[in-house]
């Protein structure tokens, strides 16, 4: 099997070599092989190897870590499917339900992106990048499953060339290429992506179903109803009366996008990701301390009259909309998070209060997940400029007193 | 009275000259030295009036008007304006121009008018007219000034009129206010761009504009 593989790719590779007929689409051709082969060639010059881990593994891993979150997913968008219609469907009939809803669209995520990528590669002759396959399961784990598809399409074309290959390519990124795909959608369709049209069971073709519509069934996420409740009044009252208990929220067996309404699996990956070595700690710590310490500060200063999101507890903000999802799997990006140790704390504390401040103070956004990565990103090089800055300026203190 | 006769003599060059070099004045704008996608002035009023293209061809025309009259008259005087007070001295020139302009807006297209609000009054701060007349105006006949603020004036109305072509068209899905899109593509599950509408739109077009011109051109800055 592996020979005639072998021998498949030998007898092409003429044709993709220089001044080979088709040239131009080496960059297939190589992708194609080194998915498929370990490649013979090696490292020309000195070796220089600091860990065996290269951009291939590092990926792949964020893959599997994603692998808990996929398929929690893929029963939730079902579960919820059912339920706006009034029905309590066995966890088999949900994951067909749900598997309807989600795998066309992580399709059409990697199809489109993955055109857009490919175009990209011949034009500029570099390879095709291994974190493109992140990007693309990324991107449809922040929707709901509701989306039409070819929102899914433009929405990660957009991202892929605006969000990536217009600074270069991986690695000169500014912004999380996902997260840039997620708010284009939100800003360009965003009946589509939040509020109560999203889980309106008759809204969408796959769940077209208009007749079996339950009355009083809102679809409204969790924060929406939060957010919602009259000011002063309690929103873990609301929450409780829109019919989740904290245990809920946890599981996540809640109306959200595809990755995110589940902290239990999330956690499996953040653990699985810290083990590897692969997402920082430190970034997921900053962030979460950062969202208590403001969301319980927001908890000392509320009055009667205040917005209810102002006393809605701290543990209720870390377990509900994105947050977790944002803050183990696109706040630490390495590209567009800061790169020094101390930066990554810096940087994911201010993520997590900025999270915090655009879901309390905001009125027009329940949820500031993904505002709040995309501009911490912007300000990420700043952070390190000014920490290898004092950094070298200490150095140079001490150089001097020797 | 100093010898006329001499002065005549030094102005005796054809006036209306027409050759390769004016020519240039009035086609270098377009792409090669565009006020927008290259010299990078004007950005302000072309991301506020270019939702749509109706506000966007009377403003293009609005500030073409400025830029002619304005590079005409300052050349005319460009001699007798002391050098330390020449800034105040154009922008009162610019400024007469931009209220004749908005008068005449005011009294025939009363409801664009309304629509372009403060960005008619704008144009006298717009960097292109300013950077015209220091640049152009002070040091060079009427005849090539109002071609040069011709030439600037058009280039600055093709990239407005390009970005409000598009902006319309996704944002509204119309094109001079008569819907294009349609209504069965809306049924088929077609919207708007909501982005389009909005600032940002016009910033990520005006970038998207800059990247095809200059990979057709091979400008860059550096």
């Amino acid at each position: 099997m592996r020979d005639s593989i072998e021998r498949l790719f030998d007898s092409l590779r003429p044709n993709f070599e220089k001044d080979g007929k088709l040239e131009y689409f080496y960059p297939a051709f190589e992708g194609m092989e080194t998915a498929l082969l370990t490649v013979g060639h090696r490292t020309q010059a000195d070796a220089h190897v600091r860990d065996p881990l290269d951009m291939k593994r590092m990926m792949i891993f964020v893959l599997y870590a994603l692998i808990p979150c996929i398929l929690m997913g893929w029963y939730n968008a079902g579960n919820q499917a059912y339920l706006s219609e009034g029905v309590q469907a066995a966890p088999l009939d949900a994951l067909i339900r749900g598997g309807w809803a989600m795998l066309p669209t992580i399709l059409m995520s990697y199809t489109a992106g993955g055109i857009a990528e490919l175009i990209f590669c011949f034009v500029r002759k570099h390879e095709i990048n291994e974190g493109f396959l992140v990007t693309a399961m990324l991107f449809p784990l922040t929707l709901p499953p509701t989306i039409p598809l070819w929102m899914t399409g433009a929405g990660i074309i957009f991202g892929v060339v605006i969000g990536k290959e217009v600074f270069g390519g991986v690695g000169m990124n500014i912004l999380n290429p996902a997260l840039t795909a997620r708010a284009f959608v939100f800003f360009t369709y965003p009946a589509y992506i939040s509020g109560a049209k999203v889980w309106d069971a008759g809204g969408s073709d796959i769940f077209a179903t208009p007749d079996a519509l339950v009355d009083g069934y809102t679809g409204a996420t969790p924060l929406l109803a939060a957010a919602s409740a009259p000011a002063g009044s309690d929103p873990v009252a609301a929450i409780t009366a829109a019919g989740w208990s904290f245990k809920d929220l946890v599981l996540g067996l809640h109306p959200g996008s595809m990755g995110e309404t589940s902290t239990v699996v999330i956690a499996i990956g953040a653990a699985f990701l810290i083990f590897v070595g692969i997402a920082s700690w430190r970034t997921m710590v900053g962030g979460v301390v950062g969202l208590l310490a403001t969301t319980f500060l927001f908890n000392m200063i509320a009055g009667p009259e205040s917005n209810p999101m102002m006393l809605l507890p701290p543990h209720y903000h870390l377990v509900m909309g994105s947050f977790a999802f944002g803050i183990v799997f696109m706040a630490t990006d390495p590209v567009s998070s800061s790169a020094t140790p101390v930066g990554k704390i810096i940087y994911g504390f201010f993520i997590g209060v900025l999270c915090a401040l655009i879901r309390v103070v905001n009125p027009a956004y329940p949820e500031g997940m993904m505002l709040a990565i995309l501009f911490m990103n912007v300000f990420a090089p700043l952070i390190d400029y000014v920490i290898v800055k004092r950094s070298t300026a200490r150095r140079a203190k001490r150089l001097a007193a020797v | 009275m100093s010898s006329p006769a001499t002065e005549i003599k030094a102005d005796s060059a054809p006036m209306f000259v027409w050759n390769k070099k004016t020519k240039a004045l009035i086609t270098d704008p377009f792409l090669d030295d565009n006020p927008i996608t290259v010299q990078v002035l004007g950005i302000c009023s072309a991301l506020a009036v270019t939702v749509q293209l109706n506000t966007s061809l009377v403003m293009a025309a609005a500030v073409t008007a400025v830029i002619c009259s304005s590079n005409v008259t300052i050349s005319m005087v460009r001699n007798l304006i002391p050098p330390q007070i020449r800034i105040i001295v154009q922008l009162s020139i610019i400024a007469s121009m931009v209220i004749v302009v908005d008068q005449v807006l005011q009294a025939f297209l009363y409801d664009i008018s309304k629509a372009l609000s403060v960005f008619v009054g704008l144009i006298i701060t717009n960097c292109i007219i300013m950077g015209r007349a220091e640049a152009y105006a002070m040091a060079n006949p009427p005849w090539q000034s109002f071609l040069d603020g011709l030439g600037n004036g058009l280039g600055y109305g093709a990239i407005l009129v390009t970005v409000a072509f598009f902006r319309e068209l996704f944002g509204s899905g119309s094109l001079f206010g008569f819907q294009v899109v349609p209504e069965a593509a809306y049924d088929a599950g077609y919207e708007n761009m909501g982005l389009m509408v909005l600032a940002p739109g016009a910033f990520i077009l005006l970038g998207l504009l800059i990247w095809a011109q200059r990979s057709y051109t091979g400008f860059s800055e550096a």
